[in-house]
């Protein structure tokens, strides 16, 4: 087990190294650099600036440094934010992200549960018709357009009630978060609704529901007991990716809703060709997504006794 | 026993038994079978026949040309009125000037006798009033709703800073419909008055003949004369913010959004599956190597790298079409189709019935031809049709973030982009890319399920 | 999508599944629900917990506090470094220089209290009362200071050209001289002595110009290299504070007690809650009541209409303009073919029709309406004949390019443009403008900010959709613009007699020689077609009906909030 850990670890930071070195050279392939600006400006000042940013050195140079100083764990200075750590910012504005992420994923796994159970009990009635409408909607329409009616949907609610309900932009407040982190978690919502409302029909043939009945065992219980709980398993084995998709998926839902979160940040690095924050938000999230992969992996073996680690 | 003799005799092979079994069917007979029993997958499949004929055939069947712009039909919705009456060529109004009286002193007075000169057309519409005592200048408003009784005077259209100016041609963005103008005067250090005057103008629209001839309304200037009524270009969806044809610019911009979600996961899945059976027929070390590779590749964030790499080939190429995005989905996307074919290669290599073959001297290629092509296939049709929402979604969200193809090759994504600006007042324009989108992903879905429940047995669900 | 109705599974006794399990398992699931939203209720208060932010409504007037939304956190409020909109906003609510401007765009006193310029000499006399935030006097050294590290070459400052007026800065920046021969000494700690390289008529409106603020050099030193990192890494001199700073989400400025004017000052904090660029979010801000002020785009004037708000117009200054490359491997070289261009060229139709929205005006004169010449509007004193478009013209003009340039049917050429939905919008215009008049094909190449400016400057287009704001308050901002010497000039378009007419309009102090100097530039850009202006741009915006005193300016701080109050 601890062998199998290392291992994975290992491989994780070898993994790391390559999205790094990828960022870097396709960072560095793009034309146009950070230090260009609405005004021109003299070739003398240009070198002046690049050599602030070591950027005057040889780019074999700028890779060692790089890598040396990404090593202690330094991104260096933001080009755009002349004043900010990229360390900085990804801590503050990652914090944001992660947080409508958790929501999401909260609500997602909440919401397919509960609507995929109810889908299962009520099937090809009512309920079960109207939820699973809203599931082909949730699954097929951009997220974007999503996002853009969900905030004018608060405006006309909030409009209408004549207070703010929830704020139709901003971050900070318990209201801020829900409306974002719904959108967001929307579509992972409509997956998991459908894959619960099979997963509970297959159990409801199974073997050992019969067996379970046939005892003579209280619908209810069985429902608890082994219904539910089984057809949870295999959501939740899907929840473990969609967590990585939605924390580093957020873009949209940042955009529209003015959230200060990493994902927007970084598409504002990109339009600016800020070096030092794509390369750190990069990285990070690729090292984040690689350990959680190992996390979700290593938790696997000590839930599932049939796993084996190799 | 041993008096006995055995007497061998060739037994009489019956060739007329009764057959019992039914015809054998080929793995894709069966699987079509099982693809017909499927009510749903079978209407998505003929709504993607139904997509592809749109996108190839469309443009032949309505044939105009999505980039041409209507500049007098801007944004108009489906159904719209389109009749217009035709005038005279424009020509420049060169305006009113009266010299203001002396300052009395005190609050500047509404403007008087404000009135619309000439007929107010789709043209222009002018106005004219007589000077304010001490006025700096004047300011002039527009609105679509009567200003009363809030005084909400609306545009502030113009500003003019000339006392001795006392008329104002407007030609923003004329509609045929009823303005309110109102007029209020400035003091000499800008400041507005707060007595205002309104004056209404009713809006006709017009074409000059010789605009009615260039759009192809009618084939020679003499066909019609000043104050005959022509009927505007007919657009079945509406138009979009440039006067463009939506049905047109839906048609082509399938083409950029279809291409994209069938053509990069075809790509894809062939470079996987290359790269997939290299690993898996090597075996050992190279597959070690290889799969790592892929490995590395998978861990990207994809999202980030697409952006990324979307700009290095932008750039690098100067041409902001269909190329880079293509090329970008690609690179990212081929370890998971590779991972997959080397997961079934690995699998089917153990499975018994390939010993048994292999016991009755199969050779490799016939095993490869026989077994293995066959029974990745399925697979491999599962995810390409999986693969094709994704895809498309991928297209609309770098649209969104302004990353999309350049104009003005039109594409699903970047019309709701557009669209999603205007929903409140023209919302035909997000509603019908949104709807087409909406169907597209929803009948590759659904195709995929189905398609997944009839090609392999094993990962049919309960479903 | 499942497909139980088709097959529904012989083992599961339907009737069971009916009354009975329904409404008893609907309570099991409702439980659950009931505990999952308990749970998610908790969860959500932590997170809100380890979240900051939270933002009161657009006005408030018992604090005195408004909320307003920003285009984005300031990349640099060092003002020796700053070259952004959105630094120079909160630098000007923060910060004081030598002068500003008044409500009516008038220059005033800020720091100096008196100032003499002459010919080549300037002498600034300070204010007693004037002080930092930490009750430190405000010196003429500061300034001192503040102007040696704008044009220090290490500093790399990219705005220190707008110093290059004071005696030797250039010659500093460029590393051939110590910073110390700068020629402008503080005499005493309240008299500053400034020396210029030549006669600069509009030096007053320079030095009211942000890169020209004080910097006190003890607190510079203390932060070390700190300085402006933080609220609490720079020292204000200004009407308001930055009293906290959580980056990327919001900052709030409250009144400085200490501003020698504070009785100026009629609001208690200003709170920019919100850090945004989308037009959606910024309305729907508006409409919510969050915020104060909101710019209107031509999509939801509607909107705004049907919702009666009072719709308020100014112009940001700016113009926007089609820049061709003049290099000489270039097609757009050709005289003709850029005349046939510009002959098409219609712009009333490109603003009424395409952009849309009011406050945005047509042109032909790199020279925007507001500037002002000898005694009143330069546009008005020096009008620019504008003629109406013909196509005839303009294909006369293509032919005679194409015969010249060898070719034998119209040419291809690529317009390079942002990436901003408006940027695209009009790029698709002109291409099917240049196409139906001219039959030219244009391909479109849209860049995103930095990579543009990369293709600009090593001049990898035919034409290049191009803008130009004013830095100062005088035609000279714009008139320098082409001449061949300035790195500004991406199209290096090159004309002896457009750089003669500069140089007249940048030595002399006369006004009515420099005017017509600039007049000449005006006519040679138009009749050479080095350019063909698209429109000036200007635009509508909606405010909080009881906040007063808003100021919108084409030069200097805006929106600038120093003088509004609630009523």
């Amino acid at each position: 087990m601890l062998l199998y850990t290392v291992k994975r670890l290992i491989q994780g930071i070898v993994t790391v190294w390559f999205i790094a070195t990828a960022t870097f050279f396709a960072m560095h392939g793009v034309p146009g650099d950070p230090l260009m600006n609405d005004k021109a400006v003299k070739p003398e000042i240009r070198a002046n600036l690049e050599a602030r940013y070591g950027l005057d050195k040889p780019i074999h140079m700028q890779y060692w440094i790089y890598l040396k100083n990404m090593a202690s764990g330094d991104f260096g200075i933001s080009f755009t934010q002349q004043n900010r750590e990229v360390n900085d910012i990804i801590r503050e504005h990652f914090k944001v992200s992660a947080t409508l992420g958790i929501l999401a994923i909260v609500f997602a796994a909440l919401g397919g549960i509960l609507w995929g159970a109810l889908t299962a009990l009520y099937r090809n009635r009512a309920p079960d018709i109207v939820i699973m409408f809203l599931v082909i909607l949730g699954i097929s329409v951009p997220g974007f357009v999503f996002a853009a009616l969900g905030q004018l949907s608060v405006v006309e609610i909030n409009d209408w009630l004549g207070f703010t309900l929830f704020p139709v932009a901003g971050w900070g407040t318990v209201q801020h978060m829900i409306v974002p982190s719904m959108v967001l978690g929307l579509g992972t919502m409509a997956f998991l609704t459908r894959l619960m409302r099979s997963s509970m029909l297959e159990i409801a043939n199974s073997d050992f529901i019969r067996t379970a009945r046939s005892k003579g065992l209280p619908v209810t219980r069985i429902l608890r007991k082994h219904q539910l709980r089984n057809a949870i398993l295999p959501v939740i084995t899907v929840l473990g990716p969609s967590i990585a998709a939605i924390t580093t998926g957020g873009f949209v839902v940042e955009l529209v809703f003015a959230i200060p979160g990493l994902g927007r940040y970084f598409v504002q690095a990109v339009q600016q060709s800020d070096y030092t924050v794509i390369m750190g938000t990069t990285v990070f999230y690729g090292a984040f997504l690689v350990f959680m992969v190992i996390v979700v992996d290593v938790i696997y073996g000590f839930v599932d006794p049939r796993v084996r680690l190799e | 026993m041993a008096e006995g003799t055995l007497s061998w005799e060739r037994v009489q092979v019956e060739r007329e038994v009764e057959t019992v079994s039914r015809p054998s069917l080929s793995y894709w007979q069966d699987a079509w079978i099982r693809l017909k029993a499927n009510r749903r997958a079978l209407i998505s499949l003929y709504l993607v026949i139904a997509l592809v004929a749109f996108t190839l055939l469309g443009p032949f069947v309505w044939t105009v040309d999505p980039a041409a712009q209507d500049l007098d039909q801007i944004s108009v919705p489906p159904g719209a009125d389109r009749t217009a009456t035709v005038v005279g060529d424009y020509s420049p109004w060169r305006g009113v000037t009266a010299t203001a009286t002396a300052d009395d002193g005190g609050e500047l007075a509404a403007p008087v006798s404000v009135s619309v000169v000439d007929q107010p057309t789709t043209n222009s519409v002018r106005l004219r009033w007589d000077p304010v005592p001490g006025a700096g200048g004047y300011r002039v408003y527009r609105n679509r709703y009567d200003p009363e009784p809030d005084g909400a005077l609306g545009l502030p259209i113009a500003e003019i800073l000339n006392p001795v100016n006392v008329s104002f041609e407007d030609r923003l963005d004329l509609k045929a419909e009823t303005y309110f103008y109102s007029v209020v005067a400035l003091d000499g250090r800008g400041r507005e008055s707060p007595n205002y005057t309104t004056a209404t103008a009713g809006v006709t629209r017009v074409i000059t003949a010789a605009e009615a001839v260039e759009k192809g309304l009618i084939d020679n200037e003499s066909d019609v004369q000043l104050g005959d009524t022509v009927e505007m270009a007919f657009h079945p969806l509406g138009t979009d913010y440039l006067g463009r044809d939506m049905l047109a610019r839906l048609m082509h911009g399938a083409r950029v959004s279809l291409f994209i979600g069938i053509v990069a996961p075809f790509f894809f899945v062939i470079i996987g599956i290359l790269y997939g059976s290299a690993a898996g027929f090597m075996g050992g070390r190279a597959d070690q190597v290889l799969m790592r590779f892929a490995d590395f590749v998978v861990a990207l964030p994809f999202l980030l790298f697409m952006i990324l790499l979307r700009i290095l080939f932008n750039v690098e190429s100067g041409d902001s079409g269909i190329g880079p995005m293509l090329v970008a989905m690609v690179l990212l996307s081929w370890p998971a189709a590779a991972r997959l074919v080397r997961g079934q290669i690995l699998q089917i290599r153990e499975e018994g019935y390939i010993g048994a073959s292999r016991l009755l001297g199969a050779k490799t290629n016939y095993l490869i031809l026989r077994h293995m092509i066959p029974n990745t296939m399925g697979v491999i049709l599962v995810t390409l049709t999986f693969a094709v929402p994704s895809a498309i979604f991928t297209e609309a969200f770098l649209s969104f973030i302004g990353m999309g193809v350049a104009p003005p090759t039109p594409s699903w994504g970047s019309m709701c982009n557009e669209g999603l600006k205007t929903m409140l007042t023209t919302p035909h324009e997000l509603i019908a890319p949104a709807a087409f989108i909406s169907i597209t992903v929803l009948a590759f879905n659904l195709l995929g399920d189905g398609l997944r429940d009839a090609l392999d047995a094993r990962m049919r669900a309960t479903e | 999508m499942s497909d139980i109705a088709e097959a529904p599974s012989p083992n599961v006794p339907d009737g069971a599944a009916g009354t009975g399990l329904d409404v008893r398992s609907l309570g099991q699931i409702l439980y659950l629900g009931g505990i999952g939203v308990v749970a998610l209720g908790v969860l959500l208060w932590l997170l809100a917990q380890w979240n900051e932010g939270g933002a009161g409504e657009a006005v408030d007037a018992a604090t005195g506090t408004i909320t307003l939304s920003l285009g984005g956190e300031p990349p640099q409020l060092d003002s020796t470094r700053g070259t952004d909109a959105v630094s120079f906003n909160i630098l000007g609510h923060t910060m004081e220089g030598l002068l500003r401007y008044d409500a009516e765009n008038r220059l005033v006193g800020g720091v100096a209290e008196r100032w003499e310029i002459g010919d080549t000499t300037a002498t600034f006399h300070l204010r007693r009362e004037a002080r930092w935030s930490n009750g430190e006097p405000i010196t003429a050294h500061d300034f001192v200071f503040s102007w040696r590290k704008v044009l220090d070459p290490v500093n790399a400052s990219e705005y220190a050209f707008i110093l290059y007026v004071l005696k030797n800065a250039e010659a500093i920046n460029n590393g051939e001289m110590p910073v110390e021969s700068l020629e402008v000494f503080a005499v005493d700690d309240r008299t500053l002595q400034v020396h210029l390289e030549q006669p600069v008529p509009y030096f007053d409106k320079l030095v009211a110009f942000a890169t020209y603020n004080p910097i006190s050099e003890a607190f510079y030193e203390s932060r070390q290299g700190r300085y402006a990192a933080d609220a609490e890494d720079l020292l204000y001199n200004g009407p308001f504070t930055i009293a906290s700073w959580v980056h990327g989400a919001s900052i709030r400025l409250e009144k400085n007690p200490l501003y020698w004017d504070a009785d100026r000052i009629r609001l208690n904090a200003i709170d920019y809650a919100y850090f945004t660029t989308d037009p959606n979010a910024i309305i729907n801000l508006f409409k919510d009541g969050k915020t104060a002020l909101a710019g209107l785009v031509a999509e939801n004037l509607d909107d705004a209409l049907q919702r009666r708000w009072k719709i308020k117009r100014f112009s940001d200054g700016a113009v926007f303009f089609m820049e061709f490359n003049h290099r000489p491997e270039r097609l757009t070289r050709n005289y003709h073919l850029r005349k046939a261009i510009q002959a098409v060229n219609d712009s009333p139709e490109l603003v009424y029709k395409v952009i849309k929205l009011p406050g945005n005006l047509p042109a032909a004169s790199l020279f925007p309406v507001w500037l002002k010449g000898v005694d009143g509007y330069f546009r008005q004193e020096y009008p620019l004949a504008d003629p109406a478009p013909d196509d005839e013209l303009g294909r006369r003009h293509l032919a005679t390019a194409m015969e010249e340039l060898g070719l034998s049917e119209p040419p291809t050429l690529v317009m390079l443009i942002g990436d901003s939905p408006t940027a695209k919008k009009q790029a698709e215009y002109y291409q099917n403008l240049y196409k139906q008049k001219l039959g030219i094909d244009i391909k479109i190449d849209a860049q995103i900010f930095k990579q543009r400016l990369a293709k600009m400057t090593a001049g990898d287009f035919d034409i290049v959709a191009a803008g130009w704001g004013p830095d100062y308050d005088d035609p000279m901002t714009f008139a320098d613009l082409f001449a061949s010497w300035n790195e500004n000039n991406r199209g290096r378009f090159d004309d002896p007699e457009l750089d003669d007419a500069v140089d007249v309009a940048r030595s002399s102090s006369d006004p009515k020689t420099r005017m017509d100097a600039m007049a000449r530039v005006q006519q040679i850009l138009f009749d050479e077609a080095a350019i063909v202006v698209s429109y000036e741009r200007g635009s509508v915006y909606v405010s909080h009906p009881r906040l007063k005193g808003i100021v919108r300016r084409a030069v200097g701080t805006d929106p600038d909030y120093t003088g509004a109050w609630i009523e």
